[in-house]
C-alpha cells in the first residue's frame, strides 16, 4: 500500500510540476515564501492530534483562502472528521495553531470563539437535526450564535425578522412548504436540506462539512451536494468538505487536501487532478 | 503428548466438560458468598419453624378480614383519603420533577457545571437516594407539622433524588451530534442544552417521570403511618384496633390504585415514546 502511495504521490507531484497551477500551489506549501494573493480565512500550522497514544495526524499545515472550496480526501481513519473539528476548535488539538476567521481558536476566550463561530457553519454526515422539534425551529437554531436566548429556541418565540430568515433559508433549499414539519417525519435527503439551511441561516464567512452525502442514496447525495455548492458559490463562502466520493472531491473542490499516514499527503488544485490521481489514497 | 496438548484435543476435552473447573480463587470467592448469605439470613431472624408455623395464623387473619368492610360510610371515608393520597403523590411527583431538571443539568458531565459541581450535585443525590422516603416524612412531620403537606415534602425531595440522577444519566447518553451542530455556529451552553440536548432527552424524560409518579402513589401510600397525610393511617389505625375488615379494604384499594397508575403510565409510556421514531 505504501508503494502504491508513494508512486501516486510522485505521480501527482509530476503532474503539478508540468501544471499551470502548480508553482502557485507549491509556493503555498513552501510556508516561508508564501505571498497571500487574497486573504487567508484559515489557516494550520503543525498541527497535530493524538487520541491517548494514538496518533491521528501530525504536522498539518495548509492555509486556506476566502470563497476557496477545499476537499479533504482521504481513507476512513485518516483523520479528516478529527482535523476538520480541530479547525472548528470543536476538540483540542494536540500541538500546533488554527487561526480561524483571523483568530488564534486555542487563544481565544469563549466568547471571542462563539463570536468566531457565529460566522461559521456545520453541516454533518448524520444531519444532527433534533428530532422532536419543527423543521423551523431547527433552522432557527442556527442563528443562535447570533442571536442567543430564549427567543430564538422555538418558532413559536422567535421574532419576527428570525422567522422570516430562517423561512427565507427553507425556500433556498426548497423546503418551505415543511417548515412545520417534525424534523423526524422527514426523508434523508430533506434532513440534510434541513442541515444545510440551518448552517446557512446565519450568513457564514465559513463552511465545514463532514461528508455530507455520506448517509443519502448516489441521486439524493448528487442533490444535497449540488444545491450546497450552488448556495455557497453565490456568496464567496469559504468551504472545507471532506468527502470519500473522488467524482465529488474533484467535481466541488477548487483544491484537494489528501491525508494519508497521518500527513498531508497531497496538496493540488482539482483542475490539476484526475480520479486516478487520488486512488493511491484510498489503498 | 503432542498430541493430548493439540487443540483439537482441548476443545474436545472442553465440549465435554459440562462446567469449567473453577480456579482457587474462584472457589473462594463461591465459598465467601455462601457464608455471607448465611449470617444474613441469620442475622435476619431466618426460622423454618416459624415459616411453617405461620400458614394457619396467616389463615386467622384472613378469615378475620374477609370479607373486607364494604361499608357506604366507610368506603366514602376511605375513597376521600385516597383522594387525598394521590393529591400528595401527583402534587409532590410534579413538582420534584420540575425541581430535578435544574439539579440534572447541574450533575450532568460536560454541558453546563464542571467536574467539581457534577461530584458535589450527584453526592447531594445520592444522599437524597440513600435516605428513605419515610425517613423524608419524619423530617417533615418535625419540620412543617403532622399531614399531608409533610407527605408531599418528603415525595419532592424523594422524586429528587430519583429523577435528578436518572435525567442525569439521560442527558448524558442524548446523541451529541445535535448539540455539536449548536456549538459549532457558536451557541452558549445554555442554548445548548435547551435546544439539543433537552429535546433530544425529553422521551426519557417522560418515561422516568411517570416511573417517579408510580414510584410516589406506592410511597404515598403508606406515609400516612408515620402521621404525613394519606390512606396509610387508615391502614395502621385498622391494625392498631385490630379492625381487619377495614385493613383489608385500604390494603385492596391500594392495589387497585396502584396497579391502576402502572396501567395508565406504562399506556402513556408506550403512546409517547412510540411515536419516537
Amino acid at each position: 500500500m505504501r508503494d502504491t502511495l508513494s508512486s501516486t504521490i510522485s505521480s501527482v507531484t509530476d503532474l503539478l510540476l508540468r501544471s499551470p497551477a502548480a508553482p502557485d500551489v507549491l509556493t503555498e506549501q513552501t510556508g516561508a515564501a508564501f505571498a497571500p494573493v487574497c486573504s487567508v480565512e484559515i489557516e494550520a500550522r503543525a498541527l497535530s492530534k493524538t487520541f491517548g497514544a494514538t496518533p491521528i495526524f501530525s504536522d498539518v499545515s495548509f492555509r486556506l483562502a476566502r470563497g476557496e472550496a477545499t476537499a479533504l480526501v482521504g481513507a476512513n481513519g485518516t483523520g479528516k472528521s478529527t482535523l476538520l473539528r480541530c479547525l472548528m476548535g470543536l476538540i483540542p488539538t494536540s500541538g500546533g495553531t488554527v487561526h480561524l476567521l483571523g483568530q488564534q481558536t486555542d487563544k481565544a476566550t469563549g466568547r471571542q470563539m462563539r463570536n468566531i463561530r457565529a460566522q461559521v457553519g456545520l453541516v454533518s454526515q448524520k444531519h444532527n437535526l433534533v428530532p422532536r422539534l419543527t423543521v423551523l425551529s431547527n433552522v432557527l437554531h442556527g442563528l443562535l450564535g447570533k442571536h442567543p436566548g430564549i427567543r430564538h429556541w422555538s418558532h413559536s418565540l422567535a421574532p419576527q425578522f428570525s422567522r422570516e430568515t430562517a423561512m427565507q433559508a427553507l425556500e433556498r433549499v426548497g423546503l418551505a412548504d415543511f417548515a412545520h414539519r417534525r424534523a423526524d417525519r422527514l426523508s434523508g435527503g430533506q434532513s440534510q436540506r434541513v442541515a444545510i439551511a440551518r448552517a446557512i441561516v446565519g450568513a457564514p464567512k465559513v463552511l465545514f462539512a463532514d461528508e455530507p452525502c455520506a448517509s443519502l442514496d448516489p441521486s439524493a447525495g448528487e442533490d444535497v451536494m449540488e444545491l450546497f455548492f450552488q448556495l455557497v458559490r453565490d456568496e464567496n463562502v469559504t468551504v472545507v468538505f471532506t468527502s470519500h466520493n473522488i467524482e465529488h472531491a474533484l467535481k466541488y473542490g477548487d483544491r484537494l487536501l489528501g491525508l494519508a499516514q497521518g500527513r498531508i499527503q497531497l496538496d493540488a488544485t482539482a483542475a490539476s487532478l484526475s480520479s486516478a490521481d487520488l486512488r493511491g489514497l484510498y489503498d | 503428548m503432542t498430541d493430548t496438548a493439540s487443540p483439537r484435543n482441548e476443545r474436545a476435552r472442553f465440549e465435554l466438560a459440562r462446567f469449567e473447573r473453577p480456579s482457587a480463587i474462584s472457589f473462594l470467592g463461591y465459598a465467601l458468598g455462601l457464608v455471607i448469605i448465611f449470617w444474613c439470613l441469620a442475622g435476619a431472624g431466618f426460622s423454618l419453624e416459624k415459616v411453617a408455623s405461620s400458614p394457619p395464623r396467616f389463615a386467622d387473619f384472613a378469615a378475620r378480614a374477609f370479607p373486607p368492610n364494604l361499608d357506604p360510610q366507610v368506603l366514602t371515608r376511605l375513597g376521600w383519603k385516597m383522594v387525598e393520597t394521590l393529591q400528595i403523590a401527583v402534587a409532590g411527583a410534579v413538582i420534584g420533577v420540575i425541581l430535578s431538571v435544574p439539579v440534572a443539568l447541574l450533575a450532568a458531565k460536560g454541558l453546563i457545571a464542571g467536574p467539581l459541581v457534577n461530584q458535589i450535585v450527584r453526592t447531594g443525590l445520592s444522599f437524597i437516594r440513600a435516605v428513605p422516603d419515610i425517613a423524608w416524612a419524619l423530617v417533615f412531620v418535625v419540620a412543617v407539622g403532622l399531614g399531608p403537606f409533610a407527605g408531599m415534602l418528603a415525595i419532592v425531595i424523594d422524586t429528587i433524588g430519583f429523577c435528578g440522577r436518572f435525567f442525569a444519566d439521560d442527558m448524558e447518553a442524548t446523541d451529541k451530534g445535535p448539540a455539536e451542530s449548536l456549538t459549532a455556529t457558536g451557541a452558549r451552553k445554555l442554548d445548548v442544552v435547551a435546544c439539543a440536548t433537552i429535546p433530544g432527552s425529553l422521551p426519557a424524560f417522560i418515561s422516568t417521570s411517570l416511573f417517579a409518579l408510580e414510584k410516589a402513589v406506592r410511597s404515598s401510600t403508606i406515609l400516612g403511618l408515620v402521621g404525613a397525610g394519606g390512606i396509610g393511617i387508615e391502614l395502621k389505625v385498622g391494625f392498631d384496633l385490630f379492625d381487619y375488615p377495614t385493613a383489608m379494604t385500604v390494603i385492596l384499594m391500594i392495589a387497585v390504585v396502584v396497579i391502576g397508575i402502572e396501567l395508565v403510565s406504562g399506556w402513556a409510556r408506550t403512546k409517547i415514546i412510540g411515536e419516537q421514531r
